[in-house]
């Protein structure tokens, strides 16, 4: 046992509050915590590796004849869509994660020491984006192996890449919420797949938004979903950065200021 | 920035936890119900009670991990619910559940507590071995928790708290669930704690365990403190000594206890399978005067003798309550753990 006696209370600088740096320094820690786990059972990532090869596989040729007329020639509109349905339904695993980890009983030391109390949230996003960048780096892969040539060039597929991942974090703050006020996990998952259907499906993903009725292609014009895809295309297909982009990044923004703060509020509640 | 570093002022030491009006309600159910506590600086202070008397919720409002439905709390003269950060850098908390990381090894989980608290990556690592050398815990250091038994968790648990080395530990029933060799360890460290110069608060289900380590205990039943002082003063106030009876035909206990009862005017405990009656003697003398009426009462006696209290029967005495099964097997398992332990 050490012998060097144990600082007194009163003799401790002390502070009540935590600085940006620390809240950043320990997201980084619980970031790296959520690595270690993801080392440690590597089943995890069965989702993100067979999802992306099994989904884009599947809907190019089913749909590719019907819409585009041959599979070449409808990669470029399926690849980036899919990218986006992929990644993003990946961002739900977020939530079941958080809610099976919350139930343990680690996360009641966390609480007791002066860390920053968005830190084991925003820690396990962060590492959840090591997911994101799975999925997508293998949705390019099969698109490529599937003839797929994106005009843009690299780079802005890697650009494309990169906004896709940014935006599905941010996405995955929802279902983060979701996952620290629902009870089970399994409800977490009931939740997060009532909000990802419509939004994925109700978009440009798949299909040209001008062969739907009038009312629907109201919906998937404003569907954020449908400006990420179409942000994506630009990019890859065209290396062209419009309006879509500024779109898509304002409102991940929204989406973080609003959901970070109401799910560490959840969080802190929660007893 | 000045104004947000603070010391204290040196007449609040005294005092490492001062608790007043505590209380927890869930739904319907008060847990706590008006707890008063003051544990002094550099002791250990045992929190005593039966399951769901309200021990937990007690240390969890205390350690910031559950809010006050009323009431307040400082800890080392700080407020528990407005400077809750600062209280959190001078606790350490260890969960009736160890709250370990259970995917990682044991390295990991210590290292990323340290980094959390502040450590570098370096002084991590070393934090991490030395503590895992005193708990002996280094063969077992790159296992994953899943392997771990109960006792290396609990000791894991013990030593992540012990990181920051706070000047305040809060045990949550730590020896619950330990072989006796192991408790007997438990005991002996957190000794070596309190000798280092930290305060332990810890709760128990033995009655054993706060006899033999706290300095002062509060006796807790129904979210109340029943009765609070040194576990000489707890067992002075059933009286000096016990009158213990053991009938030889069952049958005749019903008679024996009331007998017992109407010479000492005094409530007594029954075990109906030992036929056992225990009731507290203020006197020795008296123990005479029931011997000779269960003499006219026609009760035969297999056993009898006068023996200094116990806390058992200081606890049975203060809450009322007919002791459990539960609560007769593992005090006797405490006992047992006693005589392990010499």
């Amino acid at each position: 046992m050490r012998t060097a006696s144990i600082k007194p209370g009163a003799d401790r600088e002390l502070k009540n509050y935590t600085s940006f740096g620390q809240t950043l320094r320990n997201s980084l820690t619980m970031a790296y915590r959520g690595l270690l786990k993801i080392k440690r059972t590597p089943e995890q990532l069965f989702d993100v590796t067979l999802q992306p090869i099994i989904f884009t596989l599947m809907f190019t040729y089913i749909f590719g004849g019907a819409i585009s007329g041959d599979v070449l020639s409808y990669l470029p509109v399926i690849i980036p869509g899919i990218l986006v349905q992929t990644v993003i339904t990946t961002s739900m695993v977020t939530g079941v994660q958080l809610r099976e980890d919350m139930d343990k009983g680690v996360f009641d030391r966390f609480k007791s020491l002066p860390i920053a109390r968005i830190a084991p949230l925003a820690g396990a996003l962060l590492a959840d984006t090591i997911r994101y960048t799975i999925a997508t780096v293998l949705t390019f892969v099969m698109g490529y192996i599937m003839g797929y040539r994106p005009d843009g060039g690299l780079g802005h597929v890697a650009i494309a890449a990169l906004l896709v991942i940014v935006c599905s974090w941010s996405i995955s703050w929802i279902f983060a919420f979701f996952g620290v006020i629902a009870r089970t996990a399994s409800s977490v998952q009931g939740i997060s797949m009532l909000v990802l259907f419509p939004l994925t499906f109700l978009s440009n993903a798949f299909v040209p938004v001008d062969t739907m009725p009038n009312w629907l292609q109201w919906f998937v014009k404003i569907n954020p979903i449908s400006h990420l895809v179409t942000a994506v295309r630009d990019l890859a297909n065209h290396g062209t950065v419009g309006w879509d982009l500024g779109i898509s990044l304002i409102g991940a923004a929204v989406i973080v200021a609003i959901f970070a703060p109401i799910t560490v509020r959840a969080y802190m509640r929660r007893t | 920035m000045d104004h947000v570093y603070k010391k204290l002022e040196p007449g609040n030491s005294e005092w490492a936890v001062e608790a007043r009006g505590l209380v927890k309600s869930f739904g319907n159910f008060r847990a706590v119900d008006g707890v008063d506590l003051n544990v002094r600086t550099g002791s250990i202070y045992g929190v005593l009670g039966p399951n769901g008397a309200g021990k937990t919720t007690t240390i969890r409002m205390l350690a910031t991990l559950l809010r006050l439905d009323s009431g307040s709390a400082r800890i080392f003269g700080h407020d528990v619910v407005k400077e809750s950060q600062i209280i959190r850098q001078l606790i350490g908390v260890t969960g009736q559940y160890a709250s370990v990381d259970e995917s990682l090894s044991a390295t990991e989980n210590l290292i990323i507590f340290s980094r959390l608290l502040g450590l570098g990556r370096a002084e991590s690592r070393k934090k991490a071995g030395e503590l895992l050398e005193e708990f002996g815990l280094t063969e077992a250091a790159k296992r994953p928790l899943k392997n771990f038994s109960g006792g290396m968790r609990r000791r894991l648990d013990l030593a992540a708290s012990l990181i920051a080395q706070p000047p305040l530990l809060f045990l949550d029933e730590p020896t619950t669930g330990l072989d006796p060799r192991t408790r007997a360890q438990m005991w002996d460290t957190i000794r070596r704690l309190v000798n280092t110069g930290s305060t332990v608060l810890l709760t128990t289900q033995y009655l054993e365990e706060a006899d033999q380590l706290a300095d002062r205990i509060a006796v807790i039943d129904h979210g109340r403190v029943v009765a609070e002082g040194t576990s000489d003063e707890l067992k002075a106030s059933v009286g000096t000594s016990s009158l213990q009876l053991k009938v030889q035909n069952p049958l005749d206990l019903e008679v024996a206890r009331k007998t017992v009862e109407q010479v000492l005017d005094i409530r007594s405990n029954v075990s109906h399978e030992a036929g056992k009656i225990t009731a507290p003697l203020v006197n020795a003398d008296r123990a005479t005067d029931v011997l000779n009426a269960l003499r006219e009462a026609g009760v035969h006696l297999a056993e009898m003798s006068v023996q200094k209290p116990t806390l058992d029967e200081v606890f049975l005495t203060i809450t009322g309550n007919g002791i459990t099964e539960d609560a007769t097997s593992s005090s006797s398992k405490s006992k047992e753990a006693e005589v392990a332990s010499v």
